[in-house]
């Protein structure tokens, strides 16, 4: 019977599409929309992301996350090193600069000051040049996605001088960093280099970056460093945690996101939902027989199911892989760098398309199961 | 089926030929319409006989189809007992009583009801495979009835491809392919010319009587009440005619 079920629904070609078109819509939308979200969100750590290095981020006590934040005295980090079961800490600049391009252009860009000596702070790779270059004077490392902001004829970024805070910059390296929410340009230098890019207040040295000693947990570390030192820290995790809950609180893009999630569910209860009344009640007759000829209203209510079924799979999956595909397509967009699918939300909407049918197929098939067998014969 | 199920029944119902293949007593059937209630059925006792094909005629809204749904176990009677080859249906649970029906009864419908998707070869196993017949099994002999009814070249095609007189052969077949011990058939030449009532009723006389099987045929067609063996007429709800010829009156 569940052979014939399938027959029934894919021999109606134009509900068949219908529903499939239904459902792998909804998961395409409820997909791709969850995972520019999460993606998106999770840019406003990217700032932690792209110090790998740094276990435990110390700082003022009034800073929230990489880019709202307050200096602290150069001492800060004497503070810090001399914590117990703190291996290592150096120095963090993060400012605001402005930058004058060759063609005359003006571009706000984020200056990262990374530690002299170890060059911990910089993201983990490089696109081009050698972390090393930052040794030489004047230099410095630009992200590679600003590469394309920066210089969007396509431009060669390589030994490109750049007037930074009107002081000489070169070029010398590309990192492979994430993007931060905004995708502004970032230019790393050493920390000595910072201090003469970003014009002198007092202080200037925004965040202290450490790692723990083995069989140390960062967790414990950057307590006690709290409460020895009066300052702000937090893990890795910790810290990412507060810059993605800092763009969920001051964007409106949780908002408008579940907007666009919720519309997609709505849609896909709508067409499904329509779809698949109208089909059943096409057959609602051939149904009728079957009951009078001896089907029980259980294995009915199995057809229907395996009918929903099947066009629940077909259709998740297309909405899956056009996520995919769709990520695959835009992939050279810097706006979408380094997105990924978290595991999760293939599950979330998997969920979605369940509801959606079993809310839709509930509703559809009652009319069928109220149907008499007796009704065949009028 | 039971003992004690058999004893009480025929207790119940008076006068039953232990060789009827279908005893009704005392069938009463009232539809709610608004606020009243439509007595449609007034206390029918009837026995359809095996080996024979019997015509249930009269007027439109006479009752025909309502107690040909009650004699074959598609509508619940208000008040009566039906005995279905010594089994008396009602008495059965919901799930026995379709159990029942598939092992017991074909069906033919005035609109065929086949479905569209599937070939004519599968439309007429389907009461097989809804029996768990496995699918090639059912279908080659859903073949041989198809054979009979002179469509064994068409059984490959959907119903659509079909002309309507081959999708009632279809029909038929199904009916037949479990080789049920009663048919039910309301109306089979509605749709149809006179000549072509006439095939089907031959071919139904054909293939559809055997001695142990009882066929019971709805019709208001007085074009084809010489092939009926016995006929019932029906008025209001009551039986005023039970005879093998009609009366002249009709
Ligand atoms: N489900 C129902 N609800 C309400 N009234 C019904 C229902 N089924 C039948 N009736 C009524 O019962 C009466 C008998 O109906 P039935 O269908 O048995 O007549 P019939 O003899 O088969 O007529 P026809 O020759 O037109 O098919 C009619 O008056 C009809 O309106
Ligand atoms: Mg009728």
């Amino acid at each position: 019977m569940l052979w014939i079920a399938i027959r029934m629904l894919t021999g109606d070609a134009q509900k068949f599409y219908g529903l499939l078109f239904g459902i792998g819509f909804s998961t395409l939308l409820i997909t791709q929309q969850m995972t520019i979200f999460i993606n998106l969100i999770e840019r406003g750590a990217s700032g932690v992301f792209n110090a790998p290095e740094a276990q435990v981020w110390v700082m003022d006590p009034v800073s929230r996350t990489t880019d709202v934040s307050f200096p602290m005295p150069a001492t800060a980090l004497d503070k810090v090193r001399s914590v117990e079961g703190v291996e290592w800490a150096v120095p963090h600049l993060r400012a605001a600069a402005n930058v004058r391009t060759k063609e005359g252009d003006l571009e706000g860009v984020a200056v990262i000051g990374v530690d002299d000596a170890t060059l911990i702070g910089l993201p983990k790779r490089m696109v081009a040049g050698d972390k090393t270059v930052l040794f030489a004077p004047d230099s410095v490392v630009i992200d590679d996605v600003g590469t394309t902001r920066l210089f969007s004829d396509g431009g060669q970024a390589l030994g490109e001088r750049l007037e930074l805070n009107d002081q000489r910059a070169v070029i010398r390296g590309i990192a492979d960093a994430i993007p931060s929410f905004t995708s502004q340009v970032v230019l790393y230098t050493r920390y000595s280099n910072a201090l003469n890019y970003v014009p002198g207040t007092r202080n200037r040295m925004t965040f202290v970056l450490a790692g723990v000693r083995e069989g140390e947990s960062p967790q414990a570390v950057a307590a006690r460093i709290e409460k020895e030192t009066g300052l702000k820290a937090q893990t890795h995790d910790e810290f990412a945690r507060a810059g993605i809950n800092f763009i969920i609180e001051n964007t409106g893009i949780p908002t408008n996101f579940g907007i666009t999630v919720f519309l997609g569910f709505v849609v896909g209860v709508a067409i499904v939902g329509l779809t698949f009344s109208l089909f059943l009640r096409d057959n609602i007759k051939q149904f009728g027989a079957l009951k009078a000829i001896g089907v029980t209203n259980g294995k009915i209510v199995q057809m229907v199911a395996v009918q929903a079924g099947l066009v629940g799979l077909i259709g998740y999956a297309l909405g899956v892989v056009g996520t995919v595909l769709f990520l695959k397509a835009f992939g050279g967009n810097p706006f979408f760098k380094g997105f990924y699918i978290p595991w999760q939300i293939p599950l979330i909407s998997l969920a979605a398309v369940v509801v959606i049918l079993a809310i839709t197929g509930f509703i559809a098939i009652r009319s069928v199961l109220k149907t008499e067998p007796a009704a065949v014969f009028r | 089926m039971n003992a004690a199920g058999s004893i009480v029944g025929t207790r119940a119902i008076g006068g039953c030929d232990p060789e009827a293949a279908i005893c009704a007593r005392g069938i009463v059937r009232d539809f709610e319409a608004g606020q009243s209630t439509i007595r449609v059925l007034h206390g029918i006792d009837c026995d359809i006989r095996p080996g024979e094909m019997t015509y249930i005629v009269g007027e439109s809204g006479s009752g025909k189809t309502t107690l040909i749904s009650i004699m074959c176990g598609i509508l619940y009677p208000t008040a009566g007992e039906v005995r279905v080859f010594g089994t008396d249906i009602y008495k059965l649970s919901d799930s026995d009583l379709v159990r029942f029906r598939l092992h017991n009864i074909g069906f033919i419908f005035q609109q065929y009801n086949l479905i569209p998707s599937i070939d004519a070869a599968a439309n007429a196993a389907v009461p097989l495979i809804a029996q768990g017949v496995p699918r090639e099994e059912a279908r080659e002999r859903a073949k041989v009835l198809l054979e009979r009814l002179n469509i064994g070249d068409q059984a490959d095609k959907l119903p659509r491809q079909l002309s309507g007189g081959q999708q009632q052969r279809v029909a038929i077949a199904r009916a037949l392919v479990h080789a049920p011990r009663l048919v039910v058939c309301d109306e089979p030449t509605a749709a149809l010319d006179a000549s072509s009532g006439r095939r089907v009723m031959d071919l139904l006389r054909e293939v559809a009587i055997a001695p142990d099987r009882a066929c019971i045929i709805v019709t208001h067609d007085n074009r084809i009440f010489d092939l009926a063996d016995r006929i019932i007429a029906l008025e209001d709800g009551r039986i005023t005619h039970d005879g093998t010829a009609m009366p002249d009156d009709h």
